[in-house]
């Protein structure tokens, strides 16, 4: 068994980290964009795992902005298709889409749907929405490369704690480990909320490192909304990434809502409804946090 | 003195070539297998039942690109979507029962929607085996026909078989086959007749009775067809469905609606499938027919041994003259 807490920190430079935390903060100040535009959404989800999509659109992934289909891309699978605004502000921050862009997230014509889908998106690798499909399409793309010798690119897939509960992710991830995909990542994004409430109360998740030790994995377990862990288990995952070898999980827990104070506090994040007065007070909160790290 | 004749119910591997109907083994295999040798973008997968779907032909050939995917489908659909993604051609064999009830979202969302070349190959489909509910697909085209994009085949014999591997391979979007395998009928060769991808062909020309059949159904439409011409002098058109999606609404509509008494036979529920199909596109049309349908009834069919059961639910060559006899008289 694999079980590690990243402890790979202190390689991470101080540029480096000013970079990510920089890709941050702009990551979340476009989900707080997109969510006023609406009024409501998953933003919650979106700002908790704003640090992880910092960290791999920000420094981790092999990606041309110019070019969303170039051959030799990482390719990176939001199963879970609710979080798309986050994804939408990371692609802007990569600038695969025009930042303004984001304004249109859930308008009707407008290439940034609701729920993250393929068709209508650059850059999104697979329609996401239904869950439990990720990370079995993941393993194909992870064979698939490997039998097409192209043993640099690395699949990536982000699953969230609820799609934990479908049994396709369960046979996605026997899968992965019975074929060796040494170039396959799987993040889990721990937080502890699903539709019905608690996902502990949904139905029991934990012991998570256990779970997927069992079944073969290399397991990370990180705060999520730790920059300095989420590099450093970026780093160990990927530097041993390669067509043979084991896979590699990072269960990241997360907080929803992080990084916002006026939306922490309220009672139902799954699905976010914030009155207009709010989010220039959530964007105010955003930058003061941001200055105050930049300090 | 009289004597009980037991029909083995040995339902996995029972053939349903009739009598004296020439076989080919396992042609969707060796279909695969010899494009393979020319394309290197073509893989196999399996969900546990290679050497029932006739995968294992293609497995010992080109083994660097066979994949055991294991008893999960829905992971045997969604990862041949994400190898289809990152540009080989998968070919995905299970039974159809649990291609369709088991993987029906991995098919519509991983493949159909982002339009990926995912060729699904079932076997079992409709009435092909007598171990009942849990293995007979009778509703499989039922659940399939509303997905939008994708092309659903039901090929008749090997010559079928043989041309649509090549014909799916060429298409861009994904596709589902009712696979015959094992010592599969061949029959079609037979006639002047060549498989096309969407388009419906008269087989057999005939001036008083007109059959409209897909899959295994043409088969037994064709030799009773022979038969109602040599013993009773009837001369039956077989108009041939090798696709039912996209379906040949134009040629099926003005074959039924030729004055002649029409039926449609198909290896499937009579709700959903080939008579519907036919319905439909009469109604959408504004043209009138009767049509008498040859099916599976609406309900879960019994266990037992393949024959007795093709007797009973009347998709035998016999049941087939029968009722065609008994519609004309």
């Amino acid at each position: 068994m694999t079980t590690t807490t990243t402890t790979a920190a202190s390689a991470v430079d101080a540029q480096r980290l000013e970079h990510v935390r920089q890709v941050a903060h702009d990551i979340r100040m476009g989900v707080l964009e997109q969510g006023e535009a609406q009024g409501e959404g998953y933003v919650g989800q979106a700002l908790g795992i704003a640090d992880v999509l910092a960290g791999l659109y920000g420094d981790t992934l092999r990606l041309r902005p110019e070019d969303p289909e170039w051959e030799e891309r990482d390719l990176f699978l939001l199963s879970i298709g609710h979080y798309a605004l986050a994804l939408y502000s990371a692609l802007a921050a990569a600038r695969v889409i025009p930042r303004e862009e984001l304004l249109t997230y859930a308008a009707d014509g407008s290439r940034l749907p609701m729920s993250g889908m393929k068709t209508y998106t650059p850059g999104m690798e697979i329609s996401g929405g239904s869950l439990g499909h990720g990370l079995g399409q993941a393993v194909g793309m992870a064979l698939g490369l490997r039998l097409r010798g192209q043993h640099e690119r690395r699949v990536v897939n982000l699953l969230s704690d609820g799609e934990l509960n479908e049994g396709s992710t369960w046979e996605a991830a026997m899968s992965a480990a019975h074929w060796r995909l040494g170039n396959l990542v799987a993040l889990v994004d721990l937080n502890g909320l699903q539709a019905d409430g608690r996902t502990e109360d949904v139905l029991r998740l934990e012991p998570q490192e256990d779970r997927w030790a069992s079944f073969d994995w290399r397991v990370l377990r990180i705060d999520g909304n730790d920059l300095h862990q989420v590099l450093g288990a970026l780093d160990a995952a990927t530097a041993v990434a390669a067509p043979e070898g084991t896979p590699t999980v990072i269960l990241c827990d997360t907080r929803l809502a992080h990084g916002v104070p006026v939306l922490e506090a309220k009672d139902k994040l799954h699905f976010l409804r914030v009155a207009p007065e709010e989010w220039p007070v959530a964007k105010d909160q955003l930058t003061a946090r941001h200055e105050g790290e930049q300090r | 003195m009289s004597t009980t004749t037991v029909q083995r119910s040995a339902a996995m591997i029972a053939s349903i070539a009739d009598p004296g109907v020439p076989t080919t083994p396992a042609p969707f295999g060796h279909t695969l297998a010899a494009l393979a040798d020319e394309d290197p973008r073509l893989v196999g997968l399996t969900a546990d039942l290679a050497k029932y779907t006739d995968m294992h032909v293609f497995a010992q050939a080109h083994p660097d690109r066979y994949f055991e995917m294991g008893m999960a489908e829905q992971l045997l659909v969604g990862a041949a979507a994400g190898m289809a993604a990152v540009g080989l051609v998968p070919f995905a064999s299970t039974y159809s029962v649990f291609a369709t009830r088991r993987a029906y979202d991995f098919l519509c969302l991983d493949a159909a929607e982002p339009g990926l070349n995912v060729n699904i190959v079932a076997a079992l489909p409709g009435l092909t085996t007598g171990y009942g509910p849990s293995h007979q697909a009778t509703e499989d085209v039922a659940i399939l026909r509303g997905m939008p994009d994708l092309t659903i085949f039901d090929p008749a014999d090997a010559v079928d078989v043989e041309a649509l591997v090549p014909a799916a391979v060429a298409l861009p979007g994904p596709t589902y086959t009712r696979l015959l395998r094992g010592q599969v009928p061949r029959i079609l060769d037979r006639y002047d007749y060549t498989f096309e991808v969407g388009k419906a062909k008269v087989v057999r020309p005939g001036d008083d009775a007109v059959m409209v059949s897909s899959g295994l159904m043409t088969m037994r439409a064709l030799l009773a067809a022979e038969e109602l011409a040599s013993r009773h002098g009837i001369e039956m058109s077989v108009v041939h469905c090798a696709t039912i999606k996209p379906f040949d609404e134009e040629t099926v509509v003005r074959e039924v609606t030729s004055g002649r008494p029409a039926f449609t036979a198909e290896n499937h529920s009579v709700v959903g499938g080939l008579f519907e199909a036919t319905a439909g596109a009469l109604v959408r049309r504004g043209a009138a027919a009767k049509v008498r349908p040859i099916g599976l009834p609406d309900a879960f069919l019994d266990a037992g041994a393949l024959p007795t059961l093709h007797d009973r639910y009347g998709l035998s060559t016999t049941s087939v003259v029968a009722r065609v006899l008994d519609e004309l008289r």
